[in-house]
């Protein structure tokens, strides 16, 4: 997914929307704004109904997707639509159950035929993930697995040797969610991640809203993660054509000012 | 049968540890500093005092003589549970993990509460040693159990009103998680029941056992022999696999959780998550869940808060699939009809969550010999109920 970026020595903005919020058709039309904003990677949350790790703006979205009649198999039509027009790579983004309910086996087969390219699951730590990473593999997928501010050194051991694709790095311990800060601490622990334990990319996300705090972290990451900043300006709008024009117009200026930012980090 | 669970939390297939990794870190270190303490000497004996000078343990094992001549058939003894201080058995659990976050040098406790008996508990004991308490509950649950908001307010315990999802334990459970996840350096997250990551249904476990482990000797004492059957609801299921587990390798012992049948399992409307459910991931754990084709979790319905839960405790999906427990269904209104059969036959006001144990109690008595022993797990006291019975029976109070 970094090769490209890599040969250009440039760092990855990566943008989180939740597949279905407000419906399929917009999530598609927003993707590819996204892309031509500047995204790099797309992070595609897969809506369920008790997401833990999500602070109110993801959960909303969720809540709306999932009353709208998202489902994961509507998430995959989408990943598969998307890709009649765009190699733009793809993560998916979720909880395990709904996976688990799809069945591990058919679950990558599918994702796989859709053109995604790799799958985070927050509730499914390393330990866990064996009969799902067999899966992903013989498909050629990413799973791509967390590091947070509590990770120690077994953890960061664990993770690193698990993980493809890119290492993602939590910046906040907390839930999603927009902050007016970041913690300090990351820098110094996305270097030693990527010093003593991993040659992959690390991205951070959690709480980036600005493309201040972008810059800042494209200072020493190689990717930064935004996501509850764009769904509360997807979620501003109401549901009308007018409306939506009008957001994809502001989708457009958060996210190239948040390339921007990335440039000249 | 084999010790469970296995190192990473494993009963066969359910359990482990699906948590995000930043919690990952705190359960290993709850999970350490447990295995350390738990048979500790030093820890035991200060353990075994709260329970019998604060809490007031032994409970009773009490025949109920005139519930049996009711019931007609088998012998039925009631484990008063209902009479531990502050009413409930969850107490037993929560006095364990307050001495444990106490070594630990936590200061704040969180926890999630349904009926509100598990948010009392904690309130209680967090008073006791001083320690900071929050509590998240269900918008809907603070409603039906107003009496026990008042007591945690009482207590000193700040009451987190829940409006997400459906408003009931899951979703308090959904935010005590996200508490813990941001305050996870100074917090200790006090679990009601044994589900949760590992080493969660372990502990709780442990600490319930105490219900068994008393109930064998006395029943030894009285009757001169094991039990029969043992009974007990089951939502979580903290008091059925604390009665229950002193006496697993006892082959003869039967043992019947009863889930809360709601409407009728037919009507979808119930919260039996091994009667009606399918397996699947939540809060942490791989058990039995009520979701839907989709892998997203649905309400569930039950007239009793406490047992309003769309999941079950791990180990109780293994003992359902190796057949060492059985597990049944009882409706919202044959509950009633057990809450208002020993209220009126022994004077005794149960808990609508144990009120399910004592309707199903009575069916199984009838069925077997009047020389035969039932253990009915008392778990709670009915105080809290007043208003749901009271509407359910058409009184104004």
């Amino acid at each position: 997914m970094f090769d490209e970026l890599r040969l250009k020595g440039q760092k990855a903005l990566i943008a989180f929307i939740t597949a279905g919020d407000p419906d399929f058709p917009t999530t598609e039309r927003i993707i590819h704004v996204l892309e031509d904003s500047g995204a790099d990677i797309i992070e595609l949350g897969i809506p369920f109904s008790d997401p833990m790790a999500d602070g109110p703006t993801i959960q909303g979205s969720y809540e709306r997707a999932l009353s709208g009649g998202a489902t994961l198999e509507g998430v995959l039509k989408l990943v598969k639509d998307v890709r009649r027009k765009s190699q733009v790579p793809i993560v998916l983004f979720g909880y395990y159950n709904p996976i688990l309910s799809c069945g591990l086996k058919r679950f990558a087969c599918s994702a796989k035929a859709a053109g995604a390219d790799g799958v985070l699951v927050v509730d499914l730590p390393p330990e866990e993930a064996d009969d799902f990473k067999r899966e992903l593999d013989k498909e050629g997928l990413d799973l791509i697995f967390l590091l947070t501010p509590t990770s120690d050194e077994g953890r960061m051991r664990l993770v690193s040797r698990r993980a493809s694709g890119f290492i993602y790095f939590v910046s906040v311990t907390g839930v999603t969610g927009a902050r007016a800060a970041l913690s300090r601490g990351v820098a110094a622990h996305v270097k030693k991640i990527k010093k003593d334990y991993t040659g992959l990319p690390v991205g951070v996300g959690f709480g980036i809203s600005t493309p201040r705090q972008a810059r800042e972290v494209a200072c020493f990451a190689d990717a930064v993660v935004v996501g509850s900043a764009i769904i509360n300006i997807i979620s501003r709008h109401k549901d009308t054509a007018g409306e939506s024009v009008k957001m994809l117009g502001e989708v457009s200026r958060f996210v190239s000012g948040l390339k921007k930012g990335i440039m000249r980090a | 049968m084999k010790n469970l669970p296995d190192k990473l939390g494993h009963y066969g297939i359910y359990g482990g540890r699906y948590i995000s990794e930043t919690l990952m870190p705190a359960v290993i270190e709850l999970e350490k500093e447990y295995l350390k303490w738990r048979r500790h000497p030093a820890f035991l004996a200060e353990l075994r005092y709260y329970l019998s000078e604060y809490i007031g343990r032994p409970t009773p094992l009490y025949f109920a003589e005139r519930l049996t001549k009711k019931a007609g058939g088998a012998k039925i003894f009631l484990k008063r549970e209902d009479l531990c201080h502050t009413g409930a058995h969850k107490v037993n659990n929560t006095m364990g993990q307050i001495l444990l976050a106490k070594r630990m040098g936590k200061k704040r406790i969180i926890a999630e509460t349904g009926a509100g008996q598990h948010g009392v508990a904690t309130a209680t004991v967090a008073a006791m040693f001083g320690l900071e308490c929050v509590v998240y509950m269900g918008e809907d649950d603070i409603k039906r159990q107003m009496p026990n908001v008042f007591r945690m307010k009482l207590l000193g315990a700040k009451v987190v009103p829940v409006t997400s999802g459906s408003r009931t334990l899951k979703d308090a459970m959904n935010e005590a998680l996200r508490d813990w996840v941001t305050n996870v350096y100074n917090t200790f997250y006090i679990i009601g029941t044994v589900a949760g990551p590992h080493p969660y249904p372990l502990m709780v476990r442990e600490f319930q056992s105490v219900i068994g482990t008393e109930a064998r000797r006395q029943i030894k004492k009285i009757t001169k022999r094991l039990p029969d059957l043992l009974v007990a609801c089951v939502g979580g299921g903290s008091n059925a696999l604390g009665l229950f587990h002193p006496f697993i390798k006892d082959k003869n012992v039967r043992m019947t959780g009863v889930e809360a049948g709601g409407y009728g399992l037919s009507t979808g409307k119930h919260a039996a998550s091994i009667s009606g459910g399918s397996v699947g991931v939540l809060h942490g754990n791989k058990t039995y869940l009520l979701q839907d084709k989709r892998g997203q979790i649905i309400d569930t319905h039950s007239i009793s808060a406490g047992l309003d839960y769309p999941g079950v405790g791990p180990e109780h999906a293994y003992l359902h699939d190796i057949g060492r427990v059985q597990y049944v269904t009882i409706t919202d209104k044959e509950a009633l009809n057990g809450f208002e059969a020993l209220t009126l036959s022994e004077g005794i006001i149960p808990a609508l969550e144990s009120s399910h144990a004592i309707a199903y109690a009575m069916k199984a008595a009838k069925k077997m010999d009047k020389k035969e022993v039932i253990i009915v797990n008392l778990s709670g006291r009915g105080d809290k109920d007043l208003n749901t019975v009271s509407k359910a029976f058409g009184f104004e109070i």
